[in-house]
């Protein structure tokens, strides 16, 4: 028993099957409940974790198909739409909900039909059906008015109205219920109805275009098997998606654990992908390299794999040029590198429009295209020495010059100056300018009695001016 | 993307390998433009071969220099990955593009995989030399990682020999320790001799070859030409020569 506070008093919200054999009912005001039952055990209501469960349970629900919404407070939408043929036909599917359910100590009831909200509607008032395609209206017409879920006024007005079921409702003329109860009410009563294809649901998870589903009656437990069996998904998947024309750059794999513990692992790729082997290898590659690797407990009962992100995709000639197949060589290494160690740790380097020393390039994940509309500048001119050092030091190191004699101090040793070169001056432009003093630097390049070249710069910007290395030159 | 590995044609390969006992393949080398070096390297440096560059302690920037100048030679003009280690990073700096593309390697050749585990570095680099149309991987180094022992280095020299990928081991602050490299360069700058007060020519090493397994060694002072890309003759200024400790011991190794 679970009383909340509602209307100013303390009524009960949800009641279980002895409860309600007793006479007590869901709105009932607590001291009423108590008249009639004294020994009545009574739990507050805690909204907060009812929808921690609720979302819970959608998550195991992803085992039945990736397109799951919660139709708050206690009910779940579950668009079955291209999934049921893993389970049979409808009905093995709904027993196999419930059973499961069950098994886990919830009370259920579930309906199917051809649109969400006259699935809702039915699993509420007539449990266990399921509507064959188009037969919507035959279904719900017996249904009393408040199956629509509309607002309490607009349900009062029905029932005023004399209409008390759903099939009374469609009986009059479309046009009086919009003129009386508004266009959006009729749209509500067309989708119990089956008429029109329904509101979409709204999913918890964006919906993958495609996947694939396999279920195990022994649960897989090793790695060998579990790899072949991603092996096989893929398979099927790719054959899918070789018949759409099109490749995915993002795979999710999920492994449901037979105790309901489901992980989720995605790779991603830098061109759309859709063979075998390759996915095989991006997975192989992301499993390998989980801090937290996968755990199959008593085995996985599902495996899933979904593609997203898709693209058109040519099918590859198999005289390819010599330059597309390498570039799709390195595109694959990419790949590879990036499932294993993450795509911020894979870069490449774009040019920027700007000579400030750190600016003058960006580091982007090499999965994205190159993207600059910039192209790379030498600075230096013929014959010259490189004007930009091979060793960066972020950040610049403090260090201190002595000019009679010539000197370094740099890392607790002192480097004698045999000669230098400069200055060059680097200012930030005027609008990147963040405190009241211009970023100005004037850089040095300098060479020790050893040959090393060091890269200086004085920040004018401090008072009194200090040295700064920022890197070193071959 | 749609083509897989070409397992087929690679065992075919081998096979014709097996089938003529005795004739070991022929080996590619990229010249690096100075003669007495090639002359020593007998043509130049192996393609798909480990090499490894050692820099002098201090002159890390130098070791660097000398092995971009090595990478773009074995390259040719296929891309390269560059594996950076965080530790290397802080201690020495880092790769930096803008110096790169002076030095003439085009930064848009280069893939950068930053990495902070040497295990990860070493993992990756085995995995980019099946990748045959990378033309160099460029691995840095930190120190003298218990990882990279004799089967590490072996393991890496047979999967660049299979696939013709050339790999170059940085070694910044580390002692020469035994490997299956096929060469070992210890390198440190040199000083230059400057022809006037604003000559401020290519970058000039003092390069000394103290392993190679084909032949003989040597020691000579190079410059890097940025505009020709290729290593030229270079004299060294009559200065203090520095003694240092690393010589003796990668001699010894």
């Amino acid at each position: 028993m679970i009383a909340e506070k509602a209307q100013n008093a303390l009524r009960l919200s949800a009641v279980d099957k002895f409860a309600r054999s007793l006479g007590l009912y869901v709105g009932q005001p607590l001291a009423n409940a108590r008249a009639m039952v004294p020994e009545l055990e009574v739990v507050p209501a805690n909204p907060k974790a009812d929808a921690a469960l609720l979302s819970q349970l959608a998550d195991w629900c992803d085992r039945f198909t990736p397109v799951v919404a919660l139709a708050a407070p206690d009910g779940l939408i579950l668009d079955m739409a291209g999934a049921v043929h893993f389970f049979g036909d409808e009905a093995d599917l709904l027993a196999r909900i419930c059973d499961e359910l069950l098994q886990r100590r919830f009370s259920v009831q579930a309906a199917i039909a051809g649109t969400a909200l006259a699935a809702h509607a039915l699993a509420r008032h007539r449990a266990g059906l399921i509507v064959p395609e188009g037969r919507e209206a035959e279904a719900v017409s017996p249904l009393p008015i408040e199956a629509l879920q509309l607002d309490a006024v607009t349900t009062h007005a029905f029932r005023r109205a004399g209409l008390k079921t759903i099939g009374q409702a469609a009986s009059r003329k479309r046009s009086e219920i919009v003129a009386r109860f508004g266009a959006s009410t009729l749209a509500v009563m067309d989708e119990a109805l089956g008429l029109g294809s329904g509101r979409p649901i709204n999913p918890r998870k964006p919906a993958p275009d495609y996947w694939e589903t396999q279920g195990f009656a022994e649960p897989v437990v090793t790695e060998t098997v579990i790899r072949a069996a991603l092996q096989e998904i893929a398979q099927q998947l790719c054959a899918v998606m070789v018949q759409e024309g099109v490749g995915a750059r993002r795979l999710e794999a999920s492994f449901f654990r037979a105790d309901g513990a489901i992980r989720s692992i995605a790779v991603e790729s830098g061109a759309p992908v859709r063979h075998v082997g390759v996915i095989d290898r991006l997975f192989h590659e992301r499993l390998a390299a989980l801090a937290d690797p996968l755990d199959p407990g008593f085995g996985f009962d599902l495996i899933r794999l979904a593609a997203s992100r898709v693209e058109k995709m040519q099918e590859v000639m198999i005289t390819l040029e010599a330059d597309a197949q390498a570039e799709a060589e390195i595109a694959f290494l990419v790949d590879r590198l990036a499932a294993r160690f993450g795509r911020e740790q894979v870069l490449r380097f774009q040019p920027q429009d700007t000579h400030e020393p750190e600016r003058s390039w960006a580091t982007t994940p090499a999965q994205e295209p190159a993207t600059s509309a910039f192209t790379w500048q030498v600075i230096r001119s013929d014959a010259e020495a490189p004007r930009r050092p091979l060793r960066l030091f972020t950040p610049p190191e403090p260090v201190t010059v002595e000019e009679a004699p010539p000197r370094l101090l740099w890392r607790k040793a002192a480097r004698g100056l045999t000669r230098w070169e400069g200055p060059e001056r680097l200012a930030s432009p005027w609008w990147r300018l963040q405190g009241p003093e211009p970023n100005t630097r004037d850089y040095f390049r300098a060479e020790d009695d050893t040959g090393r070249r060091y890269w200086l710069f004085r920040d004018l910007s401090r008072e009194p001016s200090q040295w700064f290395l920022h890197g070193m030159f071959a | 993307m749609e083509a897989p590995p070409a397992i087929p044609d690679k065992i075919a390969s081998l096979r014709e390998a097996l089938a003529r006992p005795g004739l070991a393949k022929p080996v590619a080398r990229a010249s690096l433009g100075h003669e007495a070096v090639d002359d020593v390297l007998q043509g130049g440096l192996a393609r798909g071969a480990l090499h490894e560059v050692f820099a002098a302690p201090g002159h890390e920037a130098s070791a660097t220099g000398f092995a971009t100048g090595l990478a773009l030679r074995l390259a040719g003009d296929k891309p390269m990955l560059w594996i950076g280690q965080s530790f290397a990073a802080r201690e020495y700096g880092a790769a930096c593009p803008a110096g790169l593309l002076e030095y003439g390697l085009d930064p848009s050749r280069l893939i950068f995989l930053a990495l902070s585990k040497m295990q990860d570095g070493l993992r990756a680099a085995g995995d980019a030399l099946t990748c045959a149309s990378l033309g160099c991987v460029i691995i840095e180094i930190a120190g003298n990682p218990k990882l990279l022992d004799l089967t590490a280095s072996r393991r890496l020299v047979l999967a660049a020999a299979e696939h013709g990928v050339s790999i170059l081991l940085l070694r910044l602050g580390a002692e020469a320790e035994a490997s299956a490299a096929e060469t070992r360069w210890l390198v440190k700058a040199a000083a230059q001799v400057p022809q006037d007060e604003n000559d401020w020519g290519h970058p000039v090493f003092d390069v000394s070859l103290v392993r190679h397994r084909q032949g003989r060694m040597g020691q000579w002072v190079m410059a890097w030409s940025c505009d020709n890309g290729r290593f030229e003759t270079a004299k060294a200024a009559a200065g203090p020569v520095v003694s240092l400790s690393s010589d003796r011991q990668a001699e010894a190794a």
